[in-house]
């Protein structure tokens, strides 16, 4: 009886303090949610929030930019930042937003915005 | 309905205050539709967008009494693109611009309303455990503005005064006013701990840099920004 009552309780505190698992969410819907608030509607680099800031958002239907990249570079700026490829603090780390699983779709996501592959 | 019977029957058992009451009926009745009181945050993106105001289960942990007291009887724009920008812009000539005839003036409240809502909001406290541990001792912030803007990119999304920085979170300039210290300190280190979805990303940051970063928008909050 005693015993059951640990292990209930122990059960309990693992759903309480295990952090929530949270469900994976389209890349569209996130880039809609999170990217445009800088990146911009247009996904064009002219976002709400660009007026002050010192180096501007890429421009994700850019061609030739976004075809120089590889698809781990994307990834990992988009992961852990901007300083991570020497570029600018004022893109930010999504770690702890999103799974590698949704850091994946973005990258794909970003292929189709800007129409182009790894290296051309 | 079953909300309000829980919430009776726990004022039957505890002795509540007239006051915290009446402020919590307020809530119940005017408030509710826009301001989650119970947890959890939202946990999916639909959730997320469909939110039509900040939560407030955890408003006794994070907000200054004082200034609810003042702010529900004077509401003035925090958000300058309101609680979700994607629905309040457009498309503009140089970037996305605030669709301000999207953006709803805030519900006024008299004095003695004003009060029993602080009181009733300050007992709503969930997530006490993020909060936990020594209390924020205020000190001069050094390179302040230069960490938000410069070192960590704060400046993106916030307005460090009016008509400078980014739209689509907070204001911070008046956030120290509006918020305790130790909100600011943890919401920093880790704000989907606070909200899974929150627009805001979370940096890894050492408790130096944040305590720092919060003595700064301290030291923001001193300035009278009415005169300017
Ligand atoms: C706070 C503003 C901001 C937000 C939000 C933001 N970015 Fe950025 N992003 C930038 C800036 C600024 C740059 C340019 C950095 C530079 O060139 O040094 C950039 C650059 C990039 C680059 C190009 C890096 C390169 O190799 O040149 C990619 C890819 C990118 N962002 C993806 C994203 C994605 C995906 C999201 C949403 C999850 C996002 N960004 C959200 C500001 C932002
Ligand atoms: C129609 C939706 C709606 C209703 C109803 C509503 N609010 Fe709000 N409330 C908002 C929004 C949106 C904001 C964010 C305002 C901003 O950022 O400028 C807000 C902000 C606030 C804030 C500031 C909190 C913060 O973190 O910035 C307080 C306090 C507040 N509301 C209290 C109340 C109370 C008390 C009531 C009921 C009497 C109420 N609200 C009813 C939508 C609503
Ligand atoms: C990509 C945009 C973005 C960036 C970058 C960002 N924030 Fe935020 N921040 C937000 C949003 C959006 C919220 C508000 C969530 C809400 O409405 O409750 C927020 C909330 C806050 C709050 C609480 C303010 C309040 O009124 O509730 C503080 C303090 C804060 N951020 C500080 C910082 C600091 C310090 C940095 C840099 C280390 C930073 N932010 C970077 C978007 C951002």
């Amino acid at each position: 009886m005693r015993n059951n009552r640990v292990c209930l309780s122990l059960l309990a505190s693992l759903f309480v303090f295990s952090a929530p698992l949270l469900a994976k969410e389209s890349a569209t819907d996130n880039y809609n949610t999170y990217c445009v608030q800088c990146h911009g509607m247009q996904g064009n680099g002219m976002g709400l929030n660009i007026r002050d800031m010192s180096v501007q958002p890429r421009d994700h239907t850019d061609f030739k930019s976004m075809s120089a990249r590889s698809n781990e570079e994307l990834f990992k700026v988009i992961k852990e930042g901007g300083g991570a490829l020497s570029k600018s603090v004022l893109m930010p780390p999504w770690g702890s937003t999103f799974s590698d699983e949704e850091i994946n779709d973005l990258v794909k996501y970003l292929r189709v915005l800007c129409k182009c592959k790894q290296g051309g | 309905m079953k909300r309000l019977l829980v919430f009776l029957l726990f004022n039957i058992g505890f002795g509540v205050s007239p006051a915290q009451a009446g402020g919590m009926n307020i809530l119940q009745e005017q408030c509710a539709s826009c301001h989650a009181l119970y947890g959890p945050a939202p946990q999916t993106l639909s959730q997320f967008k469909a939110r039509q105001g900040p939560d407030f289960f955890y408003a006794g942990n994070k907000y200054r009494k004082a200034w609810l007291v003042q702010w529900l009887q004077n509401p003035k724009r925090i958000r300058p693109a309101g609680i979700f920008y994607r629905d309040h812009i457009k498309p503009g000539e140089k970037r996305d611009e605030i669709d301000l005839s999207t953006l709803k003036p805030h519900i006024i409240l008299d004095k003695s309303s004003a009060e029993s809502v602080a009181e009733a909001l300050m007992q709503l406290k969930a997530n006490s455990e993020l909060i936990a541990g020594a209390a924020f001792v205020p000190a001069g912030a050094s390179l302040g503005e230069m960490s938000f803007d410069k070192f960590y990119g704060c400046l993106g999304c916030h307005q460090i005064e009016p008509g400078y920085g980014g739209l689509s979170g907070p204001e911070v300039y008046t956030a120290a006013r509006r918020l305790t210290p130790e909100y600011m300190s943890s919401f920093i280190a880790n704000p989907q701990a606070w909200d899974p979805k929150t627009l805001m990303p979370k940096r890894d940051l050492q408790e130096g840099n944040i305590r720092n970063l919060v003595n700064y928008m301290l030291d923001l909050s001193k300035e009278d920004w009415d005169e300017k």
